[in-house]
């Protein structure tokens, strides 16, 4: 208790972010229970309703309850947003670390092949990956795993490229300690703290990609509900007639990626070590 | 220098050919080509028929050849067929290209100018109100996805103005070209200037805690020129390379806002190839975006060597 | 105070400047008073964190504000209050009338202006040159400070320059509008141990040239010999001893500075350290500073505030035991 007051006043923005975050995720875990309808349930009867009452954000033109669609939106985009950051990054810790650490030829071949995957824009990359593994909810956590593996795989290697002159890595293996466990045991904890700071930065990516994919209808399938997805059913056209269409969906991915901003923020001031006591 | 110089060339075509072999590989990954498309749409195949189109379009021969022809007619500067229309594949995307890059470059504009001014704005208050709330309009700005920032300026320009900015065909003049651009390039620019904001700040308070500015004040030099004169110029350094790389962070804003806006652009054209399984013209197009990220970030580059004086008079 | 001399070019009184920082208030410099004559050479010495840059920092107003500030005191040159002036006044006092050269001349000029430019800027500034004729006379102060090929030079930038080279720069830079007193704040500390007797030859001889008053702030002993005339010894933000400079070395009273002399190599005589370390400026015990330290310590010294008395003619300490 005490410190979590402690962070709360030390960090107030966030703080913010994460109570937007735990929000969110607390949504996403029961949304079984907080959605009143079936996301993927239609009812001609309700379509295009206004938001209030029974439909308290609306339905779309099938009829479907937007707020429902939104809860369980929030299941997909984070549980998506959260496994790609995951995928990526522990790809890109590996080959970082091993690039970083092993040096030689091999390093310099995962040089060139970080520059040249990093000329690519995100969205580029996970459009073009999304395209030729078809849509799948699987295939779009790896579409869009992979676009990020290149940055982390960089800072990482960079990382373990200082930490290896440290003393203390040099005092390991003096005493005889092999490689591979120098490697795990002592550089890997201690590039910890930027790889914390970089996967927070991701996640906010990660949903932002995973929203662009499914607007353009090369991410999330039917019949999961996506908020990405139901921007783009709702486009040019509703936006004059059912505005509700537009704002909400959008409202929530903002908020959520806002929410991993604020809290990526405060987490790299907090672990910067130039601005540590 | 100009050993650098080569150097920097020669590995900016190192990397374009890696990226060649990457898209066409990727491209690939799955088994099933355009063929299995088209006979999956029609309901039956017709495996006679599919071999034929199949050599037809070169698919039947082996990888390897089939990038090597890519490659060939790459350099040659004939980009094959697309599959789709059976036209020259140059012929679709070449068209295109002017009215992306008067967005493109309208936006950069847009970016640049409102980011870099209000970044230094936001590090010379530093801690006052208006910095805070600089930085969570930022904030909030790369929080947005562009292709709602989109739509919500459709929704406000119909709701306000009863209007649509539709990019038809090729406007007459070219100042109205560019006011019916200017919507959708301030949707792609808002979050680039977002980012562009950020970093101009930390470069501009990074800069100032330095021991020059300090030295300047020593002289009796006015905050003013102080910050202006003495601190911008070292701070505006990284931001050339900060433009490097917002051109990648725009291709993607271009790609959902010409979608938003229905905007006959290459960008929208790369979406719409790609639900087609439309290869020639993806591989091409993709190519296309890497040899401009690559290009722009050479010449940010070449800027950057020119600008600063400890690399151009270096000893 | 010191001898009868005509008015004090500078002078300061009960100087006090703080830090407000998160963990606790830090009294940098805790009551410092001095006077500088026309022309004359003061050496304020003490080890790192006693309180002597940021006293140089305070009397050209430059400390920053956030954290730091000038809570009391008063600093007169030639008369006027510094300390009550406005920002635009206190402006066009720094570089014309006070001038400072810093330790790290690298850092301290700026990397993407040329070094001519810098040069000039004060110029500029303060006597309304042109900049062209600023130019001029930035050439003809390089020459000035024995920089060879001054009007190359003056179009190079920082980086393109030795690391001495520099700091002459930095000097010609500081002494452009004919200062009237010059604050070194640690001249010659980044510099090769070479460099560093050229570099002081070349400040004493342009400071009695032009007359000016200066200030030299370091911790080095051999310089303060070399050049001062009358040395101010800090502790803990306060002075603790105060001579003229053969009289202090002859002389010194205060255990602290006893300490420092006995630190400086001397043949091979083994070195003595003072025991201990600098205690930390936001939790200072009552009385004197230096008595956990002090090998002639007593309960008396912890009880009260010692006084800072003439012990000898011109020669002041803070120590009941001087």
């Amino acid at each position: 208790m005490q410190t979590t007051l402690y962070f709360v006043r030390r960090y107030p923005l966030g703080a913010i972010g994460a109570a937007i975050m735990a929000i969110f995720v607390l949504t996403a875990l029961f949304a079984g229970t907080i959605a009143p309808f079936d996301p993927t349930a239609t009812d001609a009867s309700a379509s295009l309703a206004r938001p209030g009452g029974v439909h308290l954000l609306g339905a779309d033109f099938m009829g479907r309850d937007v707020f429902s669609r939104i809860v369980h939106g929030a299941r997909i985009s984070l549980a998506v947003g959260l496994c790609a950051t995951a995928l990526g990054c522990l790809i890109g810790v590996a080959i970082g670390l091993a690039s970083g650490y092993l040096g030689g030829s091999f390093d310099l071949l995962v040089q060139r092949l970080i520059d040249i995957l990093q000329s690519l824009p995100l969205l580029v990359m996970a459009l073009v990956m999304a395209a030729s593994l078809g849509p799948s909810l699987t295939n779009t956590i790896v579409a869009i795993a992979i676009p990020l593996v290149p940055n982390v795989a960089r800072i990482i290697r960079s990382n373990t490229l200082a930490l290896r002159e440290m003393p203390f890595v040099e005092a390991a293996r003096a005493v005889g300690m092999g490689e591979v466990r120098v490697a795990l045991v002592h550089v890997l904890p201690n590039t910890l703290a930027p790889l914390i700071v970089l996967a927070t930065a991701q996640v906010g990516s990660a949903i932002l990609v995973e929203s662009a994919l499914s607007f353009l209808g090369l991410g999330i399938p039917e019949p999961h509900p996506s908020w990405g997805r139901m921007l783009s059913e709702s486009a040019a056209e509703y936006v004059r007639t059912a505005p509700w269409l537009v704002i909400y969906p959008g409202l929530a991915i903002s908020l959520v990626v806002f929410g991993t901003n604020l809290l990526g923020d405060a987490v790299r001031d907090a672990l910067d070590p130039r601005l540590r006591r | 220098m100009s050993g650098y110089l080569i150097r920097r060339f020669f590995l900016m075509l190192v990397t374009l050919f890696g990226i060649s072999v990457v898209i066409f590989v990727m491209l690939r990954l799955v088994p099933g080509n355009i063929t299995d498309i088209i006979f999956d749409s029609a309901g039956f195949v017709n495996p006679k028929q599919k071999q034929r189109i199949e050599r037809e379009l070169g698919l039947d021969q082996p990888i390897v050849t089939q990038y090597a022809r890519w490659i060939g007619g790459l350099a040659r500067g004939d980009l094959g067929y697309a599959y789709v229309s059976e036209k020259p594949a140059i012929r679709e995307i070449a068209p295109r290209i002017p009215v992306t890059a008067r967005l493109a470059g309208l936006a950069l504009v847009f970016s640049t100018l409102f980011g870099v001014t209000l970044g230094v704005l936001s590090a010379v208050r530093q801690d006052t109100a208006l910095d805070y709330v600089l930085r969570v309009v930022s904030l909030s700005g790369l929080s947005l996805p562009s292709f709602w920032l989109g739509l919500l300026i459709l929704m406000a320009c119909v709701q306000w103005f009863g209007w649509i900015p539709i990019y038809r065909s090729t406007p007459e003049s070219f100042w109205k070209e560019l006011g019916l651009l200017a919507i959708p390039a301030a949707a792609v620019g808002f979050r680039s200037s977002a980012l562009v904001m950020r970093l101009t700040r930390s470069s501009m308070l990074e800069v100032l805690r330095q021991d020059y500015v300090r030295t300047a004040r020593a002289k009796g030099a006015s905050e003013r020129s102080v910050n202006y004169r003495h601190a911008l110029a070292n701070a505006l350094l990284p931001v050339v390379t900060i433009v490097g790389i917002e051109a990648a962070f725009l291709i993607g804003g271009l790609i959902v806002t010409e979608t938003v806006f229905n905007i006959p652009g290459v960008a929208r054209f790369l979406v719409e190839a790609i639900r087609w399984r439309d290869y020639p013209i993806v591989q091409n197009l993709v190519m296309f975006i890497a040899l401009v990220v690559v290009l722009v970030n050479f010449i940010v580059d070449m800027l950057y060597v020119a600008l600063d004086p400890r690399i151009k008079f270096g000893n | 105070m010191s001898a009868p001399m005509p008015a004090p070019m500078l002078a300061v009184e009960g100087l006090q400047t703080r830090f407000y920082t998160r963990a606790g208030t830090v009294k940098a410099v805790d009551g410092v008073s001095f006077t500088l004559g026309r022309g004359e050479t003061l050496a304020i010495v003490g080890e790192s964190g006693c309180g002597k840059s940021v006293t140089a920092l305070s009397l050209m107003r430059l400390v920053a504000d956030p954290p730091g500030r000038i809570v009391a005191g008063s600093v007169r040159l030639e008369g006027t209050e510094l300390l009550a002036l406005d920002e635009a006044a206190m402006r066009r006092v720094r570089g014309k009338l006070i001038s400072m050269i810093f330790q790290e001349p690298m850092t301290s000029l700026n990397p993407v202006m040329t070094i001519g430019r810098q040069i000039g800027e004060s110029l500029v500034l303060h006597e309304g040159l042109s900049r062209n004729a600023a130019l001029g006379r930035a050439v003809e102060l390089l020459q000035l400070v024995g920089i060879p090929e001054p009007a190359q030079r003056a179009r190079e930038y920082p980086h393109q320059l030795s690391g001495g080279m520099r700091q002459r720069a930095m000097i010609a830079m500081a002494l452009a509008c004919r200062p009237r007193v010059l604050i070194a704040d640690e001249p010659t500390s980044a510099l090769d141990v070479t460099i560093q007797a050229q570099i002081l030859e070349l400040i004493g001889r342009l400071q009695r040239s032009l007359g000016t008053a200066m200030i030299m702030i370091t911790h080095d002993l051999g310089v303060v010999a070399e050049i001062a005339e009358r040395v101010i010894v800090m502790y803990a933000g306060r002075k603790v001893e105060e001579a003229p400079v053969g009289e202090l070395f002859a002389r010194p009273l205060h255990p602290y500075t006893r300490g420092l002399m006995n630190s400086i190599p001397r043949g091979a005589a083994r070195l003595q350290e003072i025991p201990g370390i600098v205690p930390a400026l936001s939790n200072l015990p009552p009385g004197c500073a230096f008595a956990p330290r002090c090998p002639q310590a007593s309960p008396k010294c912890t009880s009260k505030e010692i006084p800072y008395e003439e012990k000898r003619p011109g020669h002041w300490a803070a120590c009941l035991y001087a």
